[in-house]
């Protein structure tokens, strides 16, 4: 029996045959229909189910269904919100969608079962309007508090030029000033504990230790921690809704940019998500290409974090050495892509071009000069005293509760248990590769540190191994819904020279399905889940980024430390700014 | 020559070349950094970038001068002016050679001790006046952090003075004649040396400047040449530290005849300043109450340990035992 159809029978037996209605979708996730009555019980169902429960919420999101052509069999739904759990026993995902039909929909809040909850449902309220009954703290939370409307609905403009001319006057300036007034009662938080009176310090948003436009609201008793309150949002760029506007092939750089250290790790789950929507198989070569260009971009991600996170403890020279390293590793990437940061390089069915000549020397030059750096920062960072004075015991928190707060990543493996989306759930060919997965033992700011460490050293061995092994052939699908074709065969048939047109004029028309597709980032786990409506762009793009649970933790493991250790517990959690906005 | 005026000549030069050399060093330990971390620093400016320094301090001179409206406004602006006035104090007690020096104190070393301590209500006023929660955080952790490492620069200081028999510092320089004082009083040195940079907050220890937590700390909301007069005076406390370092604990001005004694004495000192800016190249920060815990736990205890130890060698190695 199927996973699919083992859960979806023990649903029924528990909840009475008629209760759900299944969907079927190109990634064959379980996709069940659960009305709202009665999604909270399944949910924690799922949850404390005896045999290989579903412990973590992977993803919380919603879907604007009345601009929708083709969804037949599908529950009539006004806005469907979307649950996705993993459950790691079984190594899968379930679906569940719950249909809501009124103007003014409402469900029953789940931040009862999973912390992790509560932000999410934050984001669905003020994207799509929809209210959570019993929510602790239903603010907007990406949008000004002062904003009309909600930006996810299909009516709400995407673009200013929709929006007429923006105006201030006065009494509206005054109105948004007051808004900015800092009330403590508002963000949830007291002003005095016992007979003290807590002191508010307001940490961003543009302050050095945040790394980007975070601000923190601290609740202190002299530098201790009382609670920490993050007003995330300024980052934000409407990823998700510009999804809606793009094709389906010019959506790939605004992917990039999602993440913006992670570079082509960003179009790797986009590129996979879209792929499977059209079932496309893409090349062995392409594969080896992806996985090779993407571990480049977790090196230099790590290493930007590296220097940053020493720097945060008062260390000023690794920040240089390893920007420095990071340049050798954007030699080897623009020589390659053509681009440094943001190369944009993926497409749907391959990759843009193939390999350069002489990339195995570059490469090669880079494997051979790399070991020897990590040597010298283990040296200077990771064995010094004081910064282990800094780092160990602090930040602490077990594997239950990373799960409960839907952690993955480094974060999740530094708590020891060995989770990697690699190893677990290979995809483009990863279970191909011999590599370890380092963990930790402790979950403190070291263990976090060491794991990242490792994981350099293990995302070398496998840049080595592709060096060593790539396969030739094709460096791009010969599937029609490739975007762009490869021009070279256009020149032989009518055929492909009608399905180049299309799709490099209008874009490749994917046909009316779903699919998630997640790899493991930089960051942690990071899915594209897509919905096609049979036309050339997306539906709906829900981009579930790992910053965005792992910052919503930080308050939670940050309560009765200093403020210096705040720092280290920032530094060490690794979020960046642009993937939990997007 | 007038004796007069040759002392006023002597005052206005060692005011002149250690206002110099603080500026100068803001350049140097820029290059020294960039050195030590693989890059080139500041070399667009002048010959080698030698003029960076004047340029920064062009522009830091015609910035302007604001005051913030919420901050304390007497008090904002005395601050920055005790931090320059303690230490250039501090430097008319030190012999740079037997015959350069502005003052021959017979108490030079609880002069010294007087005014750092002062220099502590520079950071906390310049914290309090500021009328800001990261300022106040700055001060306070700068006020404990000075004031406790004190405790030890004092004590550890009292070792040489029972070697020497005096707290004059010339006379210190002299007693050295024979061994410099840091191969006896090692112990001592290190603790005089740690505490020395506490007392400067820098790098491990600029704690109440910590950028990464409190943005900049007590000096957050100082801006043009107040600023600068908190800027430059780290750098003179450092000059100052390890002048002192040189004095105390490596034999002054002393050193072969083929220089003279000045030059030794710069030259020391120079290294002393080197070795600053290297830790503040390679270490990170520790926590406050790491600091304090190390402080208390580990060196005054420490020094304690040497002052006794010190006083029962003097006393039984004393002629007449």
């Amino acid at each position: 029996m199927s996973e699919t159809e083992n859960i979806v029978s023990a649903l029924q037996n528990e909840f009475g045959a008629g209760f759900l209605t299944l969907q079927n979708t190109k990634d064959e996730f379980p996709t069940c229909w659960i009305s709202a009555d009665s999604i909270i019980e399944v949910l924690s169902y799922l949850k404390n189910i005896h045999d290989r429960p579903y412990k973590m919420l992977h993803d919380l999101s919603a879907i604007d269904e009345q601009a929708r052509n083709y969804r037949q069999g599908q529950p009539e739904s006004r806005f469907t919100i979307v649950y996705t759990l993993l459950s790691f026993e079984r190594n899968s995902f379930i679906r569940l969608k719950v249909p809501l039909t009124s103007e003014n929909p409402s469900v029953r809040t789940a931040t009862k079962i999973w912390n992790a909850a509560n932000w999410y449902e934050r984001e669905v309220y003020d994207m799509f309007g929809v209210l959570f009954e019993g929510h602790p703290c239903l603010r907007r939370i990406l949008m000004p508090q002062s904003w009309k409307g909600h930006p996810l609905q299909k009516c709400h403009p995407a673009r200013a030029t929709e929006m007429g001319p923006f105006q201030l006057p006065e009494d509206k300036q005054e109105e948004e000033q007051a808004l900015l007034q800092f009330k403590p009662e508002e963000w949830g938080l007291d002003q005095v504990s016992g007979n003290d009176e807590l002191m508010f310090l307001n940490l961003g948003p543009q302050h050095p230790g945040t790394h980007g436009v975070l601000r923190l609201v601290l609740q202190l008793d002299g530098e201790h921690i009382v609670n920490i309150v993050p007003d995330i949002g300024f980052h934000h760029r409407g990823a998700e809704k510009m999804a809606e506007r793009q094709s389906w092939h010019t959506y790939i750089p605004y992917t990039d940019r999602v993440e913006y250290l992670g570079g082509v790790m960003n179009n790797f789950p986009y590129v996979m998500a879209v792929e499977k929507l059209g079932g496309i198989e893409i090349p062995d070569r392409a594969k080896v290409i992806r996985i090779m260009m993407s571990e480049f971009f977790r090196i230099s991600s790590h290493l930007v974090w590296y220097g940053t996170f020493a720097q945060d403890l008062g260390m000023m020279t690794p920040v240089f050495l390893t920007f420095y390293d990071r340049e050798k590793i954007f030699d080897v990437v623009s020589a390659i892509c053509g681009d440094r940061m943001h190369p944009n390089w993926f497409r749907i069915g391959g990759v843009t071009q193939d390999l350069p000549n002489g990339w195995e020397t570059l490469v090669k030059d880079f494997i051979d000069y790399f070991p020897k750096q990590l040597k010298l920062y283990d040296k200077m960072v990771m064995k010094n005293s004081l910064f282990k004075a800094r780092t160990v015991g602090i930040g602490v928190y077990t594997t239950e509760e990373a799960i409960d707060w839907g952690i993955t990543g480094p974060g999740l493996r530094a708590t020891g248990f060995d989770w990697d989306f690699r190893k677990k759930q290979p995809y483009s060919g990863f279970e191909n590769f011999e590599f370890d997965i380092p963990t930790g033992k402790n979950g403190d700011c070291y263990d976090r540190a060491w794991v990242r460490v490792q994981e350099m050293r293990q995302s070398l061995r496998i840049i080595e191994q592709c060096l060593k092994n790539m396969p030739g052939g094709d460096y791009k699908s010969s599937n029609p819904l490739t975007t762009p074709p490869r021009k070279e065969k256009t020149m032989h048939d009518i055929e492909t020279l009608i399905n180049h047109f299309l799709n490099v004029t209008w874009g490749p028309v994917l046909p009316p399905n779903e699919a998630i597709f997640g790899v493991e980032a930089t960051k942690g786990y990071n899915s594209y889940y897509l919905i096609s409506d049979g036309s050339t762009t997306s539906y709906r793009t829900r981009i579930r980024t790992p910053s965005f649970p792992h910052l919503q933790f930080v308050p939670y493991i940050s309560k009765g430390y200093t403020i210096p250790d705040l720092m280290a517990i920032l530094g060490s959690v690794d979020y960046v700014l642009s993937d939990v906005d997007r | 020559m007038n004796p007069i005026w040759a002392h006023i000549l002597t005052l206005v030069l060692v005011l002149l070349v250690m206002v110099t050399i603080a500026a100068g060093l803001i350049y140097v330990e820029r290059r020294m950094l960039a050195v030590w971390q693989d890059r080139l620093g500041p070399n667009r400016t002048g010959p080698f970038g030698l003029l960076q320094v004047l340029a920064d301090m062009i522009k830091i001179f015609f910035k302007e001068d604001w005051i913030p409206k919420f901050a304390d406004k007497r008090v904002f602006v005395l601050a920055p002016m005790i931090i320059m006035m303690t230490i250039l104090m501090t430097f008319a007690v030190i012999p740079f050679t037997p015959l350069i020096s502005v003052i021959n104190l017979n108490i030079g070393v609880l002069f010294f001790l007087a005014m750092s301590s002062l220099g502590a209500y520079s950071v906390v006023l310049a914290g309090w006046s500021s009328n800001n929660k990261y300022s106040l955080l700055g001060a306070i952790r700068g006020s404990a952090q000075m004031l406790s490492y004190e405790v030890f620069m004092g004590i550890s200081l009292m070792g040489v003075v029972v070697m020497a028999g005096t707290f004059n510092l010339h006379d210190i320089v002299m007693a050295q004649h024979s061994i410099w004082y840091f191969i006896p009083q090692f112990v001592g040195f290190i603790v005089f040396f740690i505490a020395g940079i506490a007392e400067t907050h820098r790098l491990p220890f600029d704690i109440p400047e910590a950028e990464s937590e409190l943005v900049a700390g007590y000096h957050s909301e100082y801006s043009g040449m107040k600023f600068g007069m908190f800027f430059v005076g780290e750098y003179l406390g450092i000059t100052l530290i390890s002048a002192l370092i040189v004095t105390l604990y490596f034999g002054g001005w002393r050193g072969p005849h083929f220089l003279p004694p000045v030059v030794w004495f710069l030259i020391k000192m120079f290294v002393f300043i080197l070795i600053f800016i290297l830790m503040r190249a390679s270490l990170p920060r520790p926590r406050y109450d790491q600091l304090m815990s190390y402080g208390w736990k580990i060196l005054l205890p420490l020094s304690l340990l040497n002052l006794l130890i010190t006083g029962a060698c003097v006393l039984y190695f004393a002629p007449g035992h």
